[in-house]
């Protein structure tokens, strides 16, 4: 594997000069790579982005997120997805093609303020983001705790094919579902749910900081008094 | 007429014609809005804020191809001698257009179609130079709020007081001397996005002044950047 180097930057920082690609939150004037935003830089091989440390989160296709039904119209739910613009899930997504505004009531399936885990399936710069909650795990939440954390620190809540929540949650002894756009849920018995909080927050906090899986790790087997384990990967 | 500079060629305030008055600046101060920063310069103190892309309101004001941006330039009633009228002045409403014209070049408004991006930025307590300050923090709070910006904008005045070309003049040069000349810069890219002027000067005195600004911008610009580092490891360390 090649070497990754990482700095910070900030908007229009010259990250790179020479054949390179641009990958994400960065532009090329030229011959040259700048960043677009506050954040980590990398270079991996030819391929240059910025892991940015702050933002919005903007909705991408396929993306799973958690979101809070905030509307109800006689078609559609309208749902907040923590993004700048709110998503529908359209009433024939639930109730199927044979939905009928006059005999089906959309507050039977999903009322206000529910917490839902949805798909993106279409959203594009002239139309709203479309869920469908249609697929596995996909569909109503009921009960759980909600935490809301930064969009961009998502990736390292994940950690690597899952590894730092699967930490968090056995450590915990919760089930923690995490949507793209930054809304956690978590599930489990109510003593075990404010250690899992913190060890969000943590990982949200420190983020940007290299160690972050032993500083958790650490954190966890102290509050908890027995040694909780991390999945080691090569090169780490 | 008040005497500017004295027979040393120093200021009022004993600064050289070629000196800036202290700069300190700090960025992510506010928890509710999305970016936030905080210019001292000289006596200016002004909080600039950060909201977006959110969802534009009132929805007929959307633009189909691009982010709406909405720049509110606002002086507190204690910010000056005798109390201001809260109210948005003549003066207010231009210095809000201006400090929008010079942002926009820099963020990336296409990327957010339909959406509205708002900056508010409150001056505190006034000086000589408040918009160029109101600039260089707006563009700090932009970043900080995770906006893509192709470069950061600065900004630095420029002026002609007692026949000498100075930087950075203060409320007393502004309104004593001959000429204002504010600059913004996009440093990185080497553009500029504000150029205004209230007096005459020479060819040969623009080239001079103009110069100089840019030379100051690139100063102010250090400081900007580096306090958008330390923004970042500041909140490492509360961690």
């Amino acid at each position: 594997m090649s070497k990754i180097r990482r700095k910070f930057v900030v908007p229009g920082d010259l990250i790179v000069r020479g054949d390179y690609k641009p990958v994400a939150n960065v532009y090329r004037e030229g011959n040259s790579i700048y960043s677009l935003k506050v954040g980590l830089s990398e270079i991996e091989g030819r391929r240059v982005r910025v892991i940015p440390l702050s933002g919005r989160y903007a909705p991408r296709v396929n993306d799973v997120v958690v979101g809070i039904i905030t509307d109800i119209n006689p078609y559609a739910w309208t749902v907040d997805i923590n993004s700048f613009f709110s998503a529908f899930l359209p009433a024939t997504d639930v109730f199927g093609k044979r939905f009928s505004p006059e005999r089906d009531d959309l507050t039977s399936r999903l009322k206000l303020k529910d917490v839902i885990l949805a798909q993106i399936i279409s959203f594009d710069r002239s139309k709203d983001p479309m869920l469908s909650a249609q697929g596995p795990r996909l569909g109503p939440i009921r009960g759980g705790h909600l935490v809301k954390i930064s969009p961009v620190k998502v990736p390292r809540l994940i950690g690597r094919k899952g590894s730092m929540t699967r930490m968090i949650e056995e450590a915990t002894g919760t089930r923690i579902i995490i949507g793209q756009n930054g809304y956690v849920v978590i599930n489990g018995p109510p003593e075990k749910i404010p250690l899992a909080i913190k060890s969000i927050e943590m990982v949200e906090a420190e983020a940007h900081l290299a160690g972050l899986t032993e500083n958790i790790q650490n954190f966890l087997s102290k509050s908890l008094g027995r040694k909780i384990e991390s999945e080691k990967f090569d090169g780490e | 007429m008040t005497e500017l500079i004295d027979k040393n060629n120093l200021r009022v305030d004993g600064r050289k014609l070629d000196e800036l008055r202290p700069i300190k600046m700090q960025v992510g101060i506010l928890k509710n809005a999305d970016g936030s920063a905080y210019i001292e310069w000289g006596k200016n103190k002004i909080i600039a804020g950060v909201y977006g892309p959110k969802e534009c309101h009132p929805k007929h004001m959307a633009l189909p191809d691009r982010a709406l941006l909405k720049c509110r330039y606002h002086m507190a009633p204690f910010s000056v001698d005798e109390r201001k009228s809260p109210q948005p002045s003549r003066r207010e409403i231009e210095l809000s257009k201006i400090i929008r014209e010079a942002l926009s070049p820099a963020i990336l408004l296409e990327e957010f179609p339909r959406t509205a991006i708002e900056i508010y930025i409150e001056v505190l307590q006034s000086d000589g130079g408040s918009r160029v300050a109101s600039i260089t923090a707006a563009s700090a709070a932009l970043a900080d709020a995770g906006i893509p910006m192709k470069d950061l904008v600065v900004g630095c005045a420029v002026g002609k007081i007692d026949g000498k070309i100075v930087a950075d003049l203060s409320d007393i040069e502004d309104k004593e001397g001959e000429v204002d000349l504010p600059v913004a810069c996009m440093p990185n890219l080497n553009s500029v996005t504000l150029l205004q002027s209230d007096g005459p000067l020479s060819k040969e005195e623009f080239k001079k002044a103009f110069k100089l600004a840019l030379d100051k911008c690139r100063y102010v610009y250090d400081i900007q950047r580096k306090a958008l580092l330390e923004g970042y490891l500041a909140k490492t360390k509360e961690a």
